[in-house]
Order: C-alpha cells, then structure tokens, then sequence
C-alpha cells in the first residue's frame, strides 16, 4: 500500500503527444478510476505508471519514492491486462504463482500463498486447469488472483471488465470494489466505460488527448464538468449543450421538463422545443427534441418520467424549462466553465 | 447422394495422391531386398520377389562401404548445425520480431532473401574462406558453412513464432517480477516451443540434404557425409550398386518424412505468421 504520485509526465511518439503533461496524487487507499475515450492517452499513462514504457518527461513516485527510472519488477506494482495475459502454457496454480516464483520465494511458502489467495477469489476447483479452459468470468478471477498473490503496494487494471458480458460484467465491478474494499491496496483503474469508473472510483480523473481535464469525486464530476468536453462524455445521454449569449449554456437532460401549468421559477430558462421522438428507457422516457427558437439547428433531449411521456406526442411543439440552479456555463471559444454572471438571459 | 459422391471420389483422389506420394519409397524398399539376379532380369516383375529376398546387399553397405562412417559424419555434422543455428537464429528472430517501427519487417525479409542465394553462386568464395581457415577436407568446413543456409531459414520461421506470441505474456512477466531476460526465457521461448522443434528438424534435414558443398569441401572418405559419399562409393564407374543405394537412402529418409509430417502443421503456421495460431496451438 502506497500514494502514487505522478509530476509532469509527458510521452511523445514522433510529433504526438500522448501523454501531455499529466499531475495526479492518489492517497494511499484510493481507488482512482482514469476515464477517457479510446485515444487519450490512458493506456499510455497507466503503461508509464507501471514501468512498460519510460516517459518523456516527468516523474512517478511511488510511495513517495521516484521509480522513474527503475523496471516494472523493481517498483512492486501489479496489473492486471485487458486480455488478462495468464500464461497459456502454465497450470492456473503455476500462474498465481509464477510472481512469487519469479522473486525466488521458496515452494513450501508460495504454496500457502497460492492457497490463501485461490480461496480468497474462491477459485479452488480451477487451480489444475490451463488458462485454455476457462470462461472469460474464471480468467479474470485467476488475473486478479495472481496480481494479489504478492502484496502488490499498486493495483493497476486495464480495462479488466471489457471483456466479460454485459451480465457479468455488472457483478464483476461490485466484486471488484469489495475487493478492493478488504485489501485496501491502492488502485489506479483505467477505463472507457463511464460506468465502471463513476460507480467504482473514489474519484475518477477525466482524460482527454493526453491530458486530464478534470479530476474529482464521481458527483463533483457529474454536477459541476470543468468543460464542455467532461460535460458531453460524462452521463448518458450526456449534457445538452446550448449557445445562448456568446456563452454555452448546459444542462443534464433530466432537469429539462415539460413546462407545467402554473407560474414560473424565479430565473428558470424555458425552450420551445418541438418533439421528434420518445424513446422508452423502462423507468423513464428520453425526449428527442429539436429547439425551435434557437439560430440554427440545436438539438436537445430530456429525461422524463412515465406520467409526464404519456402526455407528449411526437410532432408537437412544447414549451420545455429547466430551473436556473441547474443550468452550467461554459466559454465559448475555451469550453472552459464560468461563473453564471448576472447578465439576464434572453428567452 | 450427391453428398456420398463427393466423398467417394474426395477418397478416391486421396488414395491415388497417396500411392503416388508412398510409391517410389515402396519401390525403393522393395529393391533393397531382392537379389541381382532377380533385379537385373527384364522379364521380372519389379514390384514383387521372384526369387527369396536377402539380407546381403544391407550387409554390404554396413561392412564393405563407409556408409556408417558417412552416418556418423552427417549426424555430427546435423547435431552440431542445429546447435550453431538455435543459437543464432532464436536471438535474432525474437528481437527481430519484437523491433518496433518498420525495420523489423524489413530486415526479416532481408535476412530471407540470403536463403535464396543458390549455394552454386557460393561454393567458390566460400571455399576459399574454408581454405583459409584451414578446415577444408574436414566435417568442420561442413560445420562452418551450413548455417548460411540454416540460420535465415530458421531466423525466418522463428520470426513467425515469436510475432504470433502476443506481447501482452511478456510484458506481465515483467510486472510479476521477472528482468527482461527471464521474461523471454520463462515465457516467451517455452510459447514459441513449437516453432523450435521445427526449426530443429528443418536445420537438421538441410544439412543433410545439401550435396554441393559436401562434394566440393570434402574429399577425403572418412569425412564425407551421406549425400556426397553415398553417390561416390555406391557407384564405381558404371556400376551401380543400386540395392545398396536404395538402402542408404532409405534409411535417412523414412525418419525424416515422419518427422515432417509430424510437423507440417506447425511449419505452415510459422510461415503464415497468423497472430491468432501461436496463441491457439499453445493454449
């Protein structure tokens, strides 16, 4: 167990930038979840932390230690990959415990190891099988297996739930977070799937073309986005993003209600929108709308629930509003967020 | 019933490619066995004994030619090829294949292409290196020259193995605590096993094939291996000794067809390079 603690890195390939300029600290503990969508440069980052690939510039610290320079076996983390890597030609037993092996543990020791961890993943009836013979569910608790067979004082996971299904994939995170939970080993988990790093991260840090645009709990995240772009990718469907008054206005789809009878909210915004399409989501209805008043084609969508969908018809226009405390302002020309000022919105 | 003719002529085809394949080596071990005057009469049927079969002509080859002595020196000469090429070319086609950028790729097809290079274009020069050193007219000059055959031939085939190993396997034995050497020793290699049985068997069979520069460096009987000593001492003049012969042939041939067939599945894997084969093969 151990802070991480990232300054500066930076990795370039040719002219490209990766990695560009990345800060983190990850308290001893934590379980950091690194989102982003495929190019951004996680996998780099998370492949730098390890030792896989040395960076450009910039220092890794682990447990306050620089480990820049040093090898992945000299820095005591464990990773468990995307595609899980169990060695195909090794025994699931000889697997789990081919890290002790490789730090020249004596056999009588790395037995009790192996068996204390098999039973922890509860993975006793594998131990004999080749890594050939098992479902993508057992492969992953034989990756996790062998990853915490040796006290690691870093936990590092590639996508490790990518591959699974849907079904088992949601099982997977709970255990995965309980896992965590009972070793209390600190975890950097890197991901594309929003769901994986809100519902599993103590915080969750937001990457984009090689840089982290916002870190913070998964609620600071979806509450307050420091730009547009963490407000387009975090949430599904994401924020509406809107441009009013030289300035982007945005705003989650389930604040953006038909409007009711009665008086309006102080400052609540209304929008005429006319309604293309109800899509049913099962606890609730997703709006597909078109703004009317706005200079040019803005679209939007809302979140409604079933009482309120069974009163819109597709093809009509409707006065929709959203309250003023719900609404985010974003910079034009940077995406960056700015203080609502006290300028009267245009209706 | 179009499904049943399909099968039978699919069998039918298969039986007569595989008398065509069998039929000379049937041929051949249906000689060694039958006595001259049987063998030299026309009006014989050469595929069955008209007369008792013998032992005499395999006698012969053991106790009146050297043809253990050429044995003993094309095994030599094989153990000693195969050693010198695993040695070269399971370094060479591992870092080759794990070269980033565009210069692996090429400098294995560079490295192929000296494979092509027919040995009658080489003999010359490389006797004269063989002079030189002074081994000429010993199994060493055999020794010396064969890996320029052997060793891009395997680097090339190995190359093929090692890329079909996923780099993901090494890069987690790094992680588990393994140095870069012992991440390719414990891992990597053991994955590309089956690559290098094959290449055992390949520069194995090559050396023992080649026929000029066995002819050219060594002349000396007691240092001839079978290719080049069996032709020499087996035909005097216009005499052939053609029992015998086919016996000498034989007898190297069989183990290295079966050894072949054992692994043509595999040798075609390591040329197509599919990243998927090794995986499969080893899982």
């Amino acid at each position: 167990m151990a802070t991480l603690e990232l300054r500066g890195i930076k990795k370039r390939f040719g002219d490209f930038y990766a990695v560009d300029g990345v800060d983190l600290m990850i308290a001893e503990g934590e379980f950091l979840a690194i989102l982003g969508p495929s190019g951004c440069g996680k996998t780099t980052l998370m492949r730098m932390i390890a030792g896989l690939e040395p960076p450009s510039a910039g220092e890794v610290l682990i447990g306050g230690v620089p480990v820049t320079h040093l090898p992945p076996r000299a820095r005591n983390v464990s990773m468990v990959f995307q595609s899980y890597a169990l060695y195909p030609h090794m025994s699931v037993a000889e697997n789990i415990a081919f890290p002790l092996k490789a730090r020249g543990m004596p056999k009588s020791e790395r037995d009790t190891k192996v068996k204390w961890v098999v039973g922890l993943m509860g993975i006793e009836g594998l131990v004999k099988r080749k890594p050939g013979r098992l479902s993508g569910g057992e492969k992953q608790k034989v990756a996790l297996a062998r990853s915490l067979v040796r006290d690691p004082s870093l936990f590092i996971f590639d996508e490790p739930l990518s591959s699974l299904d849907a079904q088992v994939r949601a099982m997977a995170r709970g255990e995965l977070r309980q896992l965590h939970d009972r070793t209390g080993v600190t975890t950097v988990y890197v991901t594309h799937d929003q769901l994986e790093a809100l519902g599993m991260g103590d915080r969750v840090a937001i990457m984009n073309r090689g840089q982290v645009r916002q870190l913070g709990t998964p609620q600071e995240l979806y509450d307050d986005p420091a730009d547009t772009f963490v407000a387009a990718f975090l949430g599904s469907p994401p924020m509406n993003l809107i441009e009013r008054d030289n300035r982007i206005i945005g705003f989650r789809p389930e604040y953006l209600q038909p409007r009711a009878d009665g008086s309006l909210a102080q400052g609540a915004l209304v929008f005429k929108v006319r309604i293309m399409q109800l899509e049913f989501l099962g606890s609730e209805w997703l709006i597909y709308g078109v703004l009317e008043d706005g200079d040019g084609e803005n679209r939007l969508l809302a979140k409604v629930d079933q009482p309120v969908a069974s009163k819109l018809r597709s093809g009509e226009s409707r006065d929709f509003v959203v309250e003023r405390s719900c609404l985010r302002f974003f910079d034009k020309t940077t995406g960056l967020r700015i203080a609502p000022s006290a300028a009267k919105l245009t209706q | 019933m179009v499904l049943a003719l399909r099968r039978l002529i699919f069998y039918v085809m298969l039986a007569l490619f595989a008398v065509f394949a069998v039929f000379p080596v049937i041929w051949m071990v249906i000689t060694v066995f039958k006595r001259n005057v049987d063998l030299y009469n026309p009006n014989n049927n050469p595929f069955i004994y008209n007369l008792p079969p013998t032992l005499g002509h395999l006698e012969f080859l053991f106790t009146s030619t050297s043809y253990p002595t050429f044995l003993w020196n094309s095994a030599f000469i094989g153990v000693i090829v195969v050693i010198i090429t695993l040695l070269l070319s399971v370094p060479a086609a591992y870092s080759l294949s794990r070269l980033v950028g565009r210069w692996g790729e090429r400098s294995g097809i560079a490295i192929f292409f000296v494979y092509l290079i027919p040995p009658t274009l080489l003999f010359i020069p490389l006797y004269q290196i063989v002079s030189l050193l002074k081994v000429a007219n010993t199994v060493w000059s055999l020794i010396l020259v064969y890996p320029t055959i052997t060793v891009p031939f395997c680097t090339w085939l190995l190359l093929g193995f090692f890329k079909s190993v996923p780099r993901e396997f090494e890069e987690a034995a790094l992680i588990d605590g393994c140095s870069r050497f012992s991440a390719f020793l414990r891992v990597a290699l053991p994955l590309a096993l089956p690559g290098i049985a094959t290449c055992i068997v390949f520069a194995f069979a090559l050396s023992l094939s080649d026929y000029i520069y066995a002819a050219v460096f060594v002349s000396s009987t007691a240092s001839r291996t079978v290719s080049a000593g069996v032709p020499t001492s087996l035909i005097r003049g216009d005499i052939y000794y053609w029992q015998s012969l086919m016996a000498a042939a034989v007898i190297v041939t069989i183990p290295l067809a079966v050894a072949y067939g054992l692994l043509f599945d595999r040798l075609v894997k390591g040329f197509q390079s599919d990243p998927g084969a090794g995986e499969k093969s080893a899982a």
